[in-house]
């Protein structure tokens, strides 16, 4: 086990009040909150500043911290004295999920406040939350993906232990972001009670041809100057296969096109939205040169008129 | 990609073919009923169907919800806090995913 440093962790000096460390804790818990962060680690970040911040926060449990001396280095391996804790009155139990250093020191505490909630047999057990991250194949075609999952569980002392799990899940065709699926009996289970459910959040990766809003898709189609000005009819890519897509002479780039219920299959299907974006032919030949300079005589043009002046 | 030893498990989609009342909401995020309508009553969650006794949520009052309780807990928020933070949160989400980025 690795000793953690609780006050390094958090920032603040070892003689930091408490008004320090409730400001520290403020401050770094709207940084690295799950809900709020995009920083990569924010959810073990945010957990580790939580068990910080029960500790330090605590005059009991900090007073205990303390006492355990100032010659541990953050990650070197630890092992708490025999009756290092004498004395000391923890109260209140935490919520679990803190690391095995927390554990060591005041689990004992954790776990009687836990037992009365927890392991009750004859109740149900708690309902599970997790969030998945899955390709939009998956939505588009349905089918079965694993889905790694990292659950508290309660062994058979009781003990409160992070298990990683995986799942095998069909996931429903048409599903859309944000949507959660209910897993009755995978939350946790009890002894001789009703076990509880899994709900799992859904959010989909970005894709490399569709850009996903809600139940719509939006695909960016390159097009030939010529296509756009005098109308064509070009093939692309949708989630049900090619197609053949008309694009109306006179279109500009930014045009959008709307093949409806080509979107995400749920029910009502979203739409496919084409917007097209003018691709420019290379001038790299002098034929391709002769071209554009016969343009330009042939159709007069001022791309910035709009901009005045 | 899936593991070969595993059964199969077939779950249903909450929103389509779930409502919960404000109780069964309250349960499911292990808050109070009242917290759940404060929630309502400030706009947080989507709109609910029905006389106030009544209301039936969908999944994204659900999802809505646990952030909301999250927030309020972790960073000591107000609700009008947390209904600003949320609704800033979505758009940023949005503005990502036009972006190309991961919301």
């Amino acid at each position: 086990m690795e000793f953690k440093d609780y006050y390094k962790i958090m920032g603040v000096a070892r003689n930091a009040t408490e008004a320090e460390i409730k400001q520290a804790y403020r401050k770094l818990a709207r940084k690295y909150h799950p809900d709020v962060s995009k920083e990569k680690d924010a959810e073990a970040r945010f957990k580790e500043l939580g068990e910080a911040y029960e500790v330090l926060r605590n005059p009991e449990k900090r007073a205990a911290y303390d006492q355990l001396g100032t010659g541990h280095r953050a990650g070197e391996p630890f092992r708490p004295p025999p009756d290092w804790d004498a004395g000391f009155e923890f109260s209140g139990a935490s919520d679990g999920g803190y690391s095995d250093f927390f554990e060591a020191l005041f689990g004992r505490a954790a776990r009687a406040g836990g037992r009365g909630r927890r392991g009750f047999a004859g109740g149900r057990g708690e309902d599970h939350h997790a969030k998945v991250l899955l390709d939009l194949e998956a939505t588009l075609a349905g089918g079965t993906r694993a889905i790694g999952l990292r659950v508290p569980e309660v062994d058979a002392e009781g003990r409160l232990q992070v298990a990683e799990r995986t799942l095998n899940v069909q996931i429903p065709k048409g599903i859309l972001p944000g949507q959660t699926i209910r897993l009755a009996g995978q939350g946790t289970r009890v002894h001789g009670g009703e076990a509880g459910d899994l709900y799992v959040e859904v959010e989909f990766s970005p894709h490399r041809l569709y850009r996903i809003e809600g139940r719509d898709l939006l695909l960016e189609l390159p097009v030939a100057p010529w296509e756009a000005a005098l109308g064509a009819t070009v093939q692309t890519p949708t989630p049900g296969g090619k197609v053949d897509l008309k694009i109306p002479a006179g279109s500009h780039a930014g045009t959008k096109l709307r093949l409806k219920g080509r979107g995400i299959p749920a029910s009502p299907p979203g739409d496919l939205y084409v917007e097209l974006a003018i691709a420019l032919p290379p001038a790299t030949s002098e034929t391709a040169r002769e071209a554009y300079r016969a343009l330009a005589t042939a159709a007069p043009f001022d791309p910035r008129a709009h901009l005045g002046g | 990609m899936i593991s070969r030893d595993l059964e199969v498990l077939i779950g249903s989609i909450v929103e389509c073919d779930t409502t919960y009342s404000a109780e069964e909401l309250g349960r499911l995020c292990a808050a109070d009923v009242a917290r759940i309508l404060e929630l309502a009553e400030e706009g947080i969650l989507p709109p609910a169907r029905g006389a106030v006794r009544e209301w039936r949520f969908g999944g994204e009052a659900l999802r809505r919800a646990r952030i909301a309780l999250r927030l309020q807990r972790d960073l000591e928020l107000n609700l009008a806090g947390v209904a600003l933070a949320i609704d800033l949160l979505e758009e940023i989400a949005a503005l990502r995913r036009r972006l190309g980025l991961e919301a």
